[in-house]
């Protein structure tokens, strides 16, 4: 079971956590992280990952089920002696203390050299760009400089795994997505494992190998960004990462990979890929990207459709087109600017999407 | 305003020049190093103003001129009273000198004389002299008062220590509180945060008065520890109307000067310091050393300024409950201001009081920094 370290380097197993003895916060949670693996949560408030990783650092115990680190469970370790860094919400630096004094914090408790703690700290400063910030008090840095700082003193006693718990969230958006390249760039060098939490989709999508989508206290999916992206196994998740446009139907008929479904307004049939759906007869939600409609009516011919332009978004490198289909006005489809593009609010246009793009998922 | 005027009237000494204004001219020509007795004109210019001086005034004088020598009072006021007769009668004496020393033969004796001399000036030091126990002799030299009049080096020593005790309790004490005060759930800390500020919302005098009830030979405490067979009967602790009781009173009263900056620092503090202070693999000793009490400094600073401060100026507590040897600086103070009607002592007295205020003031900005502190 625990024999492959390298592909679990950390095991959740069968994982419950209720604070008040009635409410599961996180529900049979089974997760293995590999070695070096950047592995982020995502999921809105309130659906367990923060308690996750809060579990995994050891600030929270499991009320059942173990975590394994390097195949030995650690629910009975305290958290100063598992060697796991963290970079919080709100970075916890010590304000009393420069920013040498904050990275030398863990060795010195750790009772390494003072020569080895000096060099050491200098590395971690030069790893994040901010080796003439040392004597520094963390209220003297810009937003971005202390996030940095908090990664360095997360990195800089060599943890075993470092675990972010939302660290770009007070930072403005350009320098988030600055920050997330940055942080990626230093997993890549270094090989750290990460375990990462966020709410922001695109702050997953950009820095992850894996994405474990979390709601209600359940993974709903954990995959790759490309497959969670144009694969989502469930509604939550297709509605949570990415645009998606939603129709709902019942379903008539099904083969082995597809299903045929009647919009629910009496807009017609739909053929879509069966991904999680029931029976025939039952309900089903649809979900197609807008960036998988076509306008025209080319394609193979299926899945032809006529909507009414409600509203024309202008957005440089592409048209964001918002449509009346099928009784659903908040159809939007993204049209690539190749300059050919001139439609009016108002307009008919037929649209299309192959049915290996639309997906029956479940309601 | 006030402080300034407190600060004249600390050296002040020019109530017995207008008393006694000629007498005074004709001493100072008088040449003292001899040790004789003043010229015949000396003792005349005295004569005829205490025959022709106010009585209100010159009973003012009398008061700061047995500072200077205890003695005068009874001796000037003797004397005037012969002299009114005499004036009365009309009898002009031929050698007033020789009629002085016959109505007392103190006038004979040149200490009295050379006591004088300490009010020529319009300004002296006498009574900081006399807040530290010392006074003058006959040569002006500076000397420890007699061994029964030291009271206020000990007095000072004392409100000293007291106030570093209480200083140190309600820190103890108050730390855990406030710490608990910002770290329980708001329903709880709320309910907490009443105890502590009913009690600072109780008048003082209440709260001083209830401690004596507690804690008297037949009070609560003792009462309690009696029956539970902790104290035998006649093993009473006296708790009160001593130093043990000003403590313990002082340190309840003045608790919630601590307790509210040091809360209001401590809320502050995020609660992921301690956990990232743990995370980076310190112990939670080590953490609450290293990480949270540096930055509980401020609070701690200005709770122990707030507490000191108040309690060296401590005045209606020991004077209730600290009996005859829990009595601070305060209230000698008080009892001069309205009993001798000492008020160059008073004064005195309060300046030090402020100068000693100051000078921690000082080593506390050296040590900590006044930007440091925080108060809410």
């Amino acid at each position: 079971m625990n024999s492959n370290t390298d592909t679990s380097f950390v095991k959740f197993e069968k994982i419950d956590k209720s604070y008040d003895g009635e409410i599961l916060v996180v529900k049979n949670l089974n997760l293995d992280i590999a070695k070096g693996e950047f592995v982020t949560m995502l999921g809105p408030s309130g659906s367990g990952k923060t308690t996750t990783l809060m579990m995994l650092a050891g600030f929270e115990t499991p009320t059942n089920g173990e975590i394994f680190l390097a195949g030995n469970p650690i629910s009975k370790i305290p958290p100063y002696e598992r060697e796991i860094g963290m970079v919080f919400q709100n970075y916890a630096l010590f304000p009393h203390m420069t920013v040498q004094e904050n990275l030398s914090f863990p060795l010195e408790v750790r009772k390494i050299s003072k020569s080895d703690t000096k060099e050491k700290v200098q590395k971690a400063l030069d790893m994040v760009e901010l080796g003439e910030f040392g004597t520094r008090f963390p209220a003297q840095l810009s937003g971005g400089q202390q996030q940095r700082v908090a990664l360095a003193r997360a990195l800089v006693f060599e943890p075993r795994l470092v675990l972010m718990d939302e660290p770009l969230g007070a930072l403005d958006k350009n320098l988030r997505e600055q920050m997330q390249y940055e942080i990626k760039h230093i997993h890549d060098r270094i090989g750290i494992t990460v375990v990462y939490v966020t709410h922001d989709q695109s702050e997953a999508l950009t820095m992850s190998n894996r994405i474990a989508v979390f709601n209600d206290g359940v993974v709903q999916q954990l995959s790759t960004p490309d497959i969670l992206y144009e694969k989502p196994e469930n509604s939550f998740v297709a509605q949570f990462i990415g645009e998606n446009n939603r129709m709902t139907g019942t379903i008539k008929d099904m083969d082995d990979t597809y299903c045929n479904v009647e919009l629910d307004n009496g807009a017609g049939n739909v053929k879509a890929l069966k991904v999680n759906v029931g029976n025939s007869g039952e309900k089903t939600q649809l979900s197609v990207r807008p960036e998988r409609v076509s306008l025209g009516s080319e394609g193979d011919g299926t899945n032809i459709f006529t909507g009414q332009v409600e509203e024309l978004i202008y957005l440089g490198d592409h048209i964001r087109v918002r449509l009346d289909v099928c009784g659903n006005n908040e159809f939007i489809v993204k049209v690539p600017n190749e300059g050919s593009f001139d439609y009016k609010e108002g307009d008919s246009i037929k649209l299309n999407w192959n049915p290996d793009d639309i997906r029956a998922l479940d309601i | 305003m006030p402080i300034g005027d407190m600060l004249l009237r600390s050296v002040d000494d020019g109530q017995i020049n207008t008393v006694f204004p000629r007498t005074f001219e004709e001493y100072k020509k008088w040449d003292r190093e001899k040790d004789e007795l003043p010229p015949e004109i000396v003792y005349r210019t005295l004569f005829e103003e205490l025959a022709t001086g106010e009585k209100i005034q010159v009973g003012r004088a009398l008061t700061r001129m047995n500072y200077s020598k205890s003695g005068w009072k009874s001796l000037i006021k003797k004397t005037s009273r012969e002299i009114k007769k005499m004036t009365k009668k009309g009898e002009i004496p031929e050698s007033y000198k020789d009629t002085l020393i016959q109505i007392n033969k103190d006038w004979g004796d040149p200490t009295f004389w050379y006591s004088m001399a300490q009010m020529l000036n319009t300004k002296t030091p006498i009574y900081y002299w006399n807040a530290i126990d010392r006074t003058y002799d006959q040569d002006q030299n500076v000397i420890m008062q007699d061994e029964k009049r030291r009271i206020y080096v000990q007095t000072w020593l004392k409100t000293l220590k007291v106030s570093v005790y209480v200083t140190f309790f309600c820190l103890i004490l108050g730390f855990p509180v406030a710490h608990l005060l910002a770290n329980l759930p708001l329903r709880y800390s709320n309910l907490l945060m009443i105890f502590v500020l009913l009690p600072f919302w109780t008048s003082l005098l209440v709260r001083t008065t209830a401690w004596i009830v507690m804690l008297q030979q037949k009070g609560v405490i003792n009462g309690v520890l009696v029956w539970l067979g902790i104290l035998s009967d006649d093993g009473r602790i006296q708790m009160v109307y001593n130093e043990t009781g000003t403590l313990i009173a002082m340190t309840q009263i003045l608790l919630p000067f601590m307790i509210l900056p040091l809360y209001s620092v401590m809320r502050v503090i995020p609660k992921s310091h301690m956990r990232a202070a743990q995370n980076l693999g310190a112990k939670p000793a080590t953490a609450f050393l290293r990480v949270y009490l540096p930055q509980t400094i401020p609070g701690m600073s200005a709770g122990g300024l707030l507490v000191f401060v108040l309690a060296i100026g401590y005045f209606i507590t020991p004077e209730l409950v600290g009996g005859k040897d829990g009595k601070l600086i305060g209230s000698w103070i008080a009892y001069h201001l309205k009993t001798t009607l000492n008020w160059g002592l008073c004064a005195a007295l309060g300046a030090i009081l402020l100068g000693v205020m100051l000078i921690f003031y000082w080593l506390y900005n050296k040590i900590v920094g006044i930007d440091n502190i925080k108060l809410g």
